[in-house]
């Protein structure tokens, strides 16, 4: 008959009328401000540059390569490199960034900076409230705004975080056996004299193979 | 004759004369329905409020609205530029408007001595336009009924009839 | 005491009026009314707004808005200085002055409605021969409106909507009038104060409404729907339809204009509301001869309030018809069904007293329903949707 589905689907939004008043669990709504959800992992938002140890700007593992800068979709990334260098995390000397900002604004939490960066050094962050008063300054971060320390990123992503440091444990013992390994081969060369087909010194990991999956 | 009759009858001759001189046909039409609810006011000045109300709810809610939707439905609302408020054919329009004027006329002078000069209450309730209609003229009442009726169902039935395969 | 509650408007008219000199009384007294009802529907409209989201909002098992004051009772004033405070947004290329005139004239015609509307015993502020006849020209003019506002805006989602919205108002405006014409041809009367006094009868307590009759409750149904359509309710909010044509006809409006309009269609919902209240609930009538002591007003107010209520509820319900299934579900099930009712009441009317005509009127309704119903269903025309993303 004619007009049951209507009759039907009254029904059930009378059903749903009556019962939100009745059944707490029906209303899913969280009370932002008064209640909060408690955080999610996967959760990502907006950028922000990882550190280690305890001195922001000596700990950034940013090397200012600009890969984010230039994949970055909507272009809110803008790198400028340093003159000078510093040791980065197995001691190598690299540039840093001299100047760091993304545009909170234009940013839309895409992730390939994320995706991109060879260095572990750009992750995403849970934090949403981002909002300010000051529509131009305010919404420009800057690399001091950005940088958090690693163990914020394990705070937040612990998954994720687990992952990273242990391939850059990894890096890292491999740099330093190679290293080693170099430095015990030159020795060998050295105390040899004229070994005849030593092998060439494997240039220690310009690149480490990291960089995500 | 009343402040209220000049102003409302400024009003009428205002919109018709907009309907005829404005360039843009969509603000003539909007004219045209001042010019409309014009006379609807001066029908319900005589206190003739059948009419009146008929005359809104038959020209405003239902002729000006179908004549702005054919003239956005076959030209769209743009007025080509260079168009003049005279047509070509202002002549044979002339002749026509001033003999449709002739007609009229002569039919109010005919009528104009049988009519009093002082505005008296109309007697007419609409009780009695309804009397009137289904006594006196119950046979043109009824044919003009089934005439109305016929349209609808016919539409009814028109939009009905499916064609095959259609959906 | 009960009589005085009754007539309290009237009496303080009264009271408030016989402190003026003679020839100023009627004058005072219009203006007085005209003050009241345009004071009173904007804030039965804040009411209705409020009960509208927090009412979707359960339906939707949300909240609804719970923040401006207590239980969030005071978000219509907020939502109003917000619309009020706005920048006034004119379009460059738009038609500045028949932009301007389009809420105007909405305003003015949905409110014109209320002066022929019975609003309690004595309530009336013109008590008209042919108020009904009024009532629909006024109603008639709001469309104009709308189209004025779609063109002179200069959008194609403003005319788009214009064009949805006239061409629905003109399909459903005839099932509108032919549902209501059953009741003049009951009441021998096109005034709705007579209409509203020829129900207020009651036989063994219970009322005389005109939906208590077959004919009555097949025009309530058709009255209904058509009414909702005319206001643009959903489910036949295609006009307005926010996912296809953004806001349609008032796409360009904004601020104060855009409240206008705002206000004008839910002081129209009012005004279709009361008058379906009028023609088949008895109006100011109450539900039950032992309440008859409470207020007239009360009982008018009650009903219209309820009517909106309903009116909520379907938009909390039905999706948005499409093009084709609104013209279809006009033109080939409801105006069917008002013609049928319309000969049922002159059955009805013919055959005198007795249990007979109820029982034949009831059948031929029934059946036309049924039958109506089943063709249309069979045809795919209504009943549950197929849809097919991709041919
Ligand atoms: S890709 Fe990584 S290392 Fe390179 S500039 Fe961006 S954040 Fe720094
Ligand atoms: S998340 Fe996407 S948009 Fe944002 S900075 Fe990174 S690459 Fe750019």
């Amino acid at each position: 008959m004619l007009g049951e589905g209507l009759l039907k689907g009254l029904a059930e939004t009378a059903r749903n009328f009556a019962g939100s008043y009745v059944s707490k669990e029906r209303l899913t709504t969280v009370q932002y401000p008064e209640e909060r959800v408690a955080p999610i992992e996967a959760a990502r938002v907006f950028p922000f540059l990882v550190y280690d140890g305890a001195d922001w700007e000596a700990g950034l593992r940013c090397v200012a390569c600009q890969i984010c800068e230039k994949e970055c979709p909507p272009k809110c990334i803008y790198i400028e490199k340093s003159k000078d260098k510093k040791p980065d995390y197995v001691g190598k000397p690299q540039i840093y960034p001299a100047r760091f900002d993304i545009d909170v604004s234009v940013c839309m939490s895409c992730q390939i900076c994320v995706e991109v960066c060879p260095f572990e050094a750009i992750k995403m962050d849970t934090e949403f409230e981002l909002a300010t008063q000051d529509r131009f300054g305010g919404l420009l971060h800057d690399r001091k705004q950005l940088a958090k320390s690693n163990e914020y990123f394990h705070a937040i992503h612990p998954t994720e975080a687990a992952e990273v440091d242990a391939r850059l444990d990894e890096e890292k013992a491999k740099v330093e056996a190679k290293a080693k390994a170099a430095a015990e081969a030159a020795a060998a060369k050295a105390a040899a004299g004229a070994a005849p087909a030593a092998p060439p010194a494997a240039k220690p990991a310009e690149k480490p193979a990291g960089g995500g999956e | 004759m009343s402040f209220a009759f000049y102003v409302v009858a400024a009003l009428t001759l205002a919109g018709g004369l907009a309907a005829v001189l404005l360039k843009n046909l969509v603000h003539c039409a909007l004219a045209l329905t001042v010019a409309f609810a014009g006379l609807a006011l001066l029908f319900l000045q005589l206190d003739a409020q059948f009419v009146g109300f008929v005359q809104i709810l038959v020209y405003i809610g239902a002729v000006a609205i179908l004549v702005v939707f054919a003239i956005l439905l076959t030209r769209g609302s743009e007025t080509p530029k260079s168009s003049e408020i005279f047509s070509r054919t202002w002549l044979a329009g002339l002749v026509v408007a001033a003999a449709v004027f002739a007609v009229l006329g002569w039919a109010v002078l005919q009528a104009a001595p049988g009519l009093p000069y002082a505005t008296v209450a109309p007697m007419v309730t609409v009780q009695e336009i309804g009397a009137a209609l289904m006594g006196r003229y119950v046979l043109p009442l009824e044919i003009v009924a089934l005439l109305l009726t016929a349209a609808l169902i016919g539409a009814v039935i028109v939009a009905m009839h499916e064609k095959e395969g259609a959906r | 005491m009960l009589e005085k509650a009754d007539q309290i408007f009237v009496l303080l008219l009264h009271w408030l009026v016989s402190f003026l000199p003679s020839n100023w009384q009627h004058v005072a007294s219009v203006v007085l009314c005209v003050a009241t009802i345009v004071l009173l529907y904007p804030a039965l409209f804040a009411i209705a707004v409020l009960l509208e989201r927090k009412g979707l909002g359960r339906m939707q098992n949300r909240y609804g808005p719970n923040r401006a004051g207590p239980f969030g009772i005071l978000q219509p004033v907020a939502d109003g200085i917000k619309s009020l405070t706005k920048e006034d947004i004119v379009p460059f290329r738009a038609d500045a002055l028949v932009h301007f005139m389009a809420p105007l004239v909405l305003v003015v015609a949905v409110f014109m409605g209320f002066a022929v509307m019975p609003m309690g015993r004595n309530m009336v502020l013109v008590d008209l021969d042919a108020s009904l006849l009024f009532f629909f020209a006024m109603g008639a003019s709001t469309e104009l409106s709308i189209f004025m506002a779609g063109w002179s805006s200069r959008n194609k989602y403003s005319l788009l909507g214009a064009m949805r919205a006239v061409a629905q108002m003109i399909s459903y405006e005839v099932p509108l009038l032919l549902s209501s014409v059953v009741i003049v041809m009951m009441t021998g009367s096109l005034s709705l104060v007579k209409i509203v006094e020829a129900q207020n009868h009651y036989s063994w307590g219970l009322p005389h409404w005109y939906v208590f009759t077959p004919w009555g409750l097949a025009g309530f149904v058709m009255f209904v729907i058509a009414s909702m359509a005319e206001t643009n309710r959903s489910p036949f909010d295609l006009p307005e339809g926010e996912s296809e044509i953004v806001a349609g006809y008032f796409t360009e409006y904004s601020g104060f204009k855009f409240a206008l309009f705002f206000l004008g269609e839910y002081v129209g919902m009012f005004g279709i509301a009361g008058l379906g209240t009028t023609l088949f609930l008895g109006g100011w009538s109450a539900p039950f001869a032992f309440l008859g002591w409470v207020p007239s007003w009360i009982w008018f107010f009650a009903k219209v309030m309820a009517w909106i209520c309903f009116f909520i509820w379907v938009r909390g319900t039905m999706p948005r018809l499409r093009q084709d299934q609104l013209m279809n579900f006009a033109w080939k099930f409801v105006l069917p069904m008002t013609l049928v009712n319309l000969m049922v009441a002159a059955l009805w009317r013919f055959m005198g007293e007795g249990l007979l005509r109820w029982a034949v009127c009831s059948v031929i309704v029934v059946v036309a329903y049924a039958a109506m119903g089943r063709v249309e269903m069979r045809r795919g025309h209504l009943g549950p949707r197929s849809y097919r993303y991709a041919e």
